[in-house]
């Protein structure tokens, strides 16, 4: 699996910030306060950021098989 | 409010709504024995379905667990009652998500390469240590105690706020609590997933439809009524400077994603999986489910300058109370007949996981330890439908105590739930850095902080009086966390290194 996985700190770092840097009610962004709108559209981005990764994720390709688990580790 | 008219009118009100709450509660049985007809009843179909649900089930399984009553009263409350901070669910909606694509696809795996049933057979297995087993079953079976109560908490509101003040709300929580007992001994798992279905859809509906609706009619829109709000009470709907904070909020945040998947119930869900695909898709299906808080936030805010006034574990009330105070009493009733669908449903899930908890992997370890012979499966399965009604009875019990908003407690279970993510984690890596008396000791440090810091009501200005003043809103169960991560690294290390200087034997031991 390629860099494409990477993509998936942006929402992390999205949400771990915005309650720092996005802490404020006014100006509303698309009629919310600020900080709810910063947290919706975190939540959203989630989901397109983790479609992305889905998609190039070569182990969700239709013909790809599951390999077995490795053994019993460690026992 | 004597003359005879009136009475007859609250009790017609009274009855339409009962009508549609209990018929709601009818439908649902009616649907788990259903569901139920013509499945053979192994322990395996019982608790994960026989390992055959696609996709479109387990995301059921999975959302259901976001759409409790949690959200529906909880979140609506919480943000009646704190304004800003209830945020903090969108952001462990995000991020659990994001864990969940990498985290849930190895846990399914060694789950069905071992025929697993739960979780606490997860840790044994990994760590070779049927001691650790069992603690992760009673840390499992305390921690679903608080999540359990404010289901019935919930249901309790719903039916005395639902019936007019004609039942108790502690007549609620029996009624619920039997139902739901009833529920999970003729259903299993199947039971839980087509119920699922129809709560969802009632749940989303309804929320919805409050959210929008309450706005409109109180304030003429969404937007007027944040500012209506911002202008009654400047701030409130960001975070505060102190207490529920920024730090409050992240380290909530961070505690709640790493402790999502830890319930064991959620854990024993991503068993159903049919392939390791399919949870992999629920990442980036279930952000768009959880939407659905934003119209639950909006339900909170309308009642803040509605009907003020409602404070401590009262805030739980502010959808009913609004509700009743906007809607004819049919409109209630559909209401309160999600709600109650709400509880019944993950109720029915917590259930089911604490009873399989203490028949398998409890009492089962317990008779295999006293030298009996190894219970079989069918044994088991009696034994947990036979528990049941015994844990909702405790559940009952500490319902009754009353005190804490379903935030409140929620959040304490998570507290719980959580110290069991390093262990976890430790376990999927492939250098296995952990060793069982590390992961054993770890777990143990961390429930035992969380248990003295809930008791005696610590924070962390109390605790470490000498650190930064910004840091001192951080959620004690991260203080819990830091100490198992802790523990169990040193305890690990002794344990290798003396593992490493005894005899090879030792380590030939927990190589075969």
């Amino acid at each position: 699996m390629s860099a494409v996985r990477y993509l998936a700190l942006v929402p992390v770092a999205s949400v771990m910030l915005g309650p720092f840097f996005a802490n404020r009610v006014t100006p509303f962004l698309f009629g919310l306060p600020f900080l709810l709108s910063w947290m919706a559209l975190s939540l959203a981005m989630t989901s397109v950021v983790m479609y992305i990764v889905y998609r190039f994720d070569p182990r969700n390709a239709p013909a790809y098989v599951e390999p077995a688990e490795l053994g019993e580790q460690g026992e | 409010m004597l003359n005879p008219l009136n009475l007859a009118n609250k009790e017609s009100d009274m009855n339409i709504s009962l009508i549609l709450i209990f018929g709601t509660m009818l439908l649902a049985l009616w649907l788990g024995v259903r569901a139920q007809r013509g499945k053979d009843m192994s322990l395996e179909q019982w608790t994960v379905a026989g390992r055959g649900f696609g996709a479109g089930l387990v995301f059921l399984l999975m959302a259901g667990e976001i759409y409790t009553t949690f959200v529906f009263l909880g979140g609506s409350g919480f943000a009646y009652g704190v304004g800003g901070p209830a945020y903090y669910m969108l952001g462990f909606g995000s991020l659990s998500f994001v864990l969940s694509y990498w985290l849930l696809p190895p846990i399914w795996r060694f789950a069905k390469t071992h025929s697993l049933l739960s979780q606490p057979d997860f840790f044994a297995k990994k760590f070779n240590s049927p001691a650790l087993g069992i603690l992760v079953a009673l840390v499992g079976v305390v921690a679903l105690m608080p999540y359990l109560v404010l289901q019935l908490k919930g249901l309790g509101i719903i039916v005395s706020v639902a019936s007019y003040s004609g039942l108790s709300s502690t007549q609620g929580v029996w009624i619920g609590a039997i139902v739901t007992v009833i529920y999970v001994m003729v259903s299993g798992v199947h039971g839980s997933a087509w119920t699922s279905v129809l709560k969802d859809f009632l749940v989303l509906a309804v929320a919805i439809f409050l959210g929008l609706y309450l706005p409109w009619h109180y304030y003429g829109g969404i937007t007027p009524m944040f500012e209506a709000i911002e202008h009654a009470k400047p701030g409130f709907l960001a975070l505060p400077a102190t207490g529920k904070s920024a730090v409050w909020m992240t380290s909530t945040v961070l505690l709640t994603t790493l402790g999502f998947y830890m319930w064991p119930h959620m854990f024993m869900a991503s068993f159903t999986a049919k392939s390791a695909q399919n949870l992999r898709r629920n990442a980036y299906t279930l952000p768009i489910y959880q939407m659905m808080l934003l119209f639950v936030f909006f339900v909170g805010f309308a009642a803040v300058l509605q009907i003020p006034g409602l404070t401590g574990p009262d805030i739980d009330l502010a959808l009913f109370k609004i509700s009743l105070a906007t809607f004819d009493p049919w409109v209630v009733g559909i209401i309160g007949a999600a709600g109650v669908l709400t509880a019944i449903v993950p109720g029915s899930m917590i259930l089911m996981a604490v009873s399989t908890l203490l028949a398998n992997n409890v009492y089962r370890a317990w008779r295999t330890s006293t030298g009996n012979a190894a219970a079989d499966n069918q044994h088991i399965g009696r034994v947990a439908k036979l528990a049941a009604p015994l844990v909702m009875l405790a559940g009952l019990w500490f319902t009754l105590q009353g005190g804490q908003t379903i935030v409140s407690l929620l959040l304490m279970a998570y507290s719980l739930v959580t110290q069991l993510f390093p262990a976890l984690l430790a376990s999927l890596l492939p250098s296995r850095p952990v060793s069982k008396a590390g992961a054993i000791v770890g777990i143990l440090v961390g429930e035992a902080t969380v248990a003295v810091l809930s008791i005696t009501k610590m924070t962390i200005a109390d605790l470490l009086p000498f650190i930064p003043d910004a840091l001192k809103d951080t959620n004690v169960g991260v203080v819990a966390l830091a100490l198992n991560v802790i523990a169990m690294v040193l305890v690990s290390a002794v344990t290798r290194s003396s593992a490493k200087q005894s005899s090879g034997s030792l380590q030939a031991d927990s190589v075969a």
